[in-house]
């Protein structure tokens, strides 16, 4: 990895350079100082916009007590899977509403809907040839269908993908991931930006662990290199063996949530 | 993949900076734990610039790496792969010092409206 830089002739390079020397190279090429131009510092977030309706829709969320839980992970590591049995699991104990978004397609809301709770779905096609994450924007188009005063806890079910997602505040109080055993044990280690974003990494498909040549402990020593705090908890969605500890941290979280509420107030 | 979006947030910072004047180069901080790619970035602003105020306008990233400091021995180390690690006494018991930077650091803008 360099550093590249395109000039006002069209011009691009690289090069490499440590951190802490000053390698901005302006006396290195004409233009700069002769030009009347100024240096004007901003050291802002390239993401304050979107963190700035981050903090709004969180601020909406708390003003109607609903805990918000956003759900990454790659595509088909089982989301919708893990959504369904969590409804489930949690009809009776809390009010669950989901907001899921899809590039494309309503099919995840049309399996989630007539479970018996809302379901909202953002379609991010809108795009350029469709986001591949959810912003804090899209989050905040799909609130106004969802009965956020009727809710506990809404489950953000982020667009399948490792990478892009990580990188958006949506408004979330926690962030979750789901990986499949399937996976691999090594992409804790090539997706560092994913499982340092997580509170906790839902281990999933653990029912196929037989059959696989995956190393559970290996994955788990992976994900403690990049992310020494999150909790980890495995299960199966499709047997439904360790739902209640997911279940569990849920409802725990939106108990601290709520205290934490009510202290502010 | 999401350098699109990242390039859409420059461009608007930039542009309410710019304040009306010219833009001749944009300086932005990326840190070592973040997955963006240099040359969709990159291509991402030519795309949204072209034939807009900021057309011409450079944008020079600037990689920090992920240095540690060790909370046991206080060697710091910077990381060559993504693994929170102590290279001189192998203590996963570090602090990270830099590595997640996602800054807009500054622009060189005309001192007048042209």
């Amino acid at each position: 990895m360099g550093r590249f830089h395109r000039h006002a002739d069209g011009t691009v390079h690289e090069h490499e350079h440590e951190h802490d020397q000053d390698h901005r190279d302006v006396g290195d090429h004409s233009g700069y100082t002769d030009t009347g131009t100024d240096r004007v510092v901003v050291l802002e977030t390239i993401l304050a916009e979107n963190d700035r309706t981050a903090d709004r829709n969180r601020g909406d969320f708390e003003n109607a007590g609903v805990v918000t839980v956003n759900l990454m992970s790659s595509p088909g590591a089982g989301k919708t899977t893990l959504l369904k049995r969590t409804i489930g699991a949690l009809a009776g104990r809390t009010r669950l509403g989901i907001l899921e978004g899809d590039i494309a397609t309503s099919l995840d809301a049309d399996e989630l809907s007539g479970l018996g709770v809302p379901v909202s779905l953002i379609n991010t096609s809108a795009g350029f040839g469709g986001e591949c994450h959810l912003d804090a924007t899209m989050v905040r188009s799909g609130l106004g269908r969802l009965p956020l005063g009727d809710l506990d806890l809404l489950i953000i079910e982020n667009v399948g993908n490792l990478v892009c997602p990580a990188e958006f505040d949506v408004g979330q109080h926690a962030r979750a991931m789901v990986y499949a055993v399937t996976e691999g044990e090594e992409k804790p280690l090539k997706y560092p930006v994913m499982f340092r974003a997580c509170d906790i990494v839902v281990v999933n498909k653990i029912d196929l662990i037989p059959h696989l040549d995956f190393e559970l402990d290996r994955f788990i020593a992976n994900v403690r290199a990049v992310n020494p705090v999150a909790q980890l908890v495995q299960l199966s969605a499709r047997t439904g063996d360790g739902i209640a500890q997911w279940c569990d941290w849920l409802l725990e979280l939106r108990a601290e949530c709520a205290v934490a509420a009510s202290d502010r107030s | 993949m999401h350098e699109l979006a990242l390039c859409e947030a420059i461009v608007e910072t930039v542009t309410r900076q710019a304040d009306g004047k010219r833009v001749d180069r944009v300086d932005v901080r990326i840190g070592y734990f973040r997955q963006v790619v240099s040359d969709s970035l990159l291509f991402s602003w030519e795309l949204l610039t072209e034939g807009t105020e900021l057309a011409g306008c450079a944008l020079v990233i600037d990689h920090v790496p992920a240095i540690v400091e060790c909370r046991v021995c206080g060697s710091r180390t910077t990381l060559a792969v993504p693994i929170l690690m102590c290279e001189a006494c192998a203590s996963s018991d570090v602090a990270l010092l830099c590595g997640e930077e996602f800054l807009i650091a500054s622009i060189d803008r005309a001192r007048e409206v042209s």
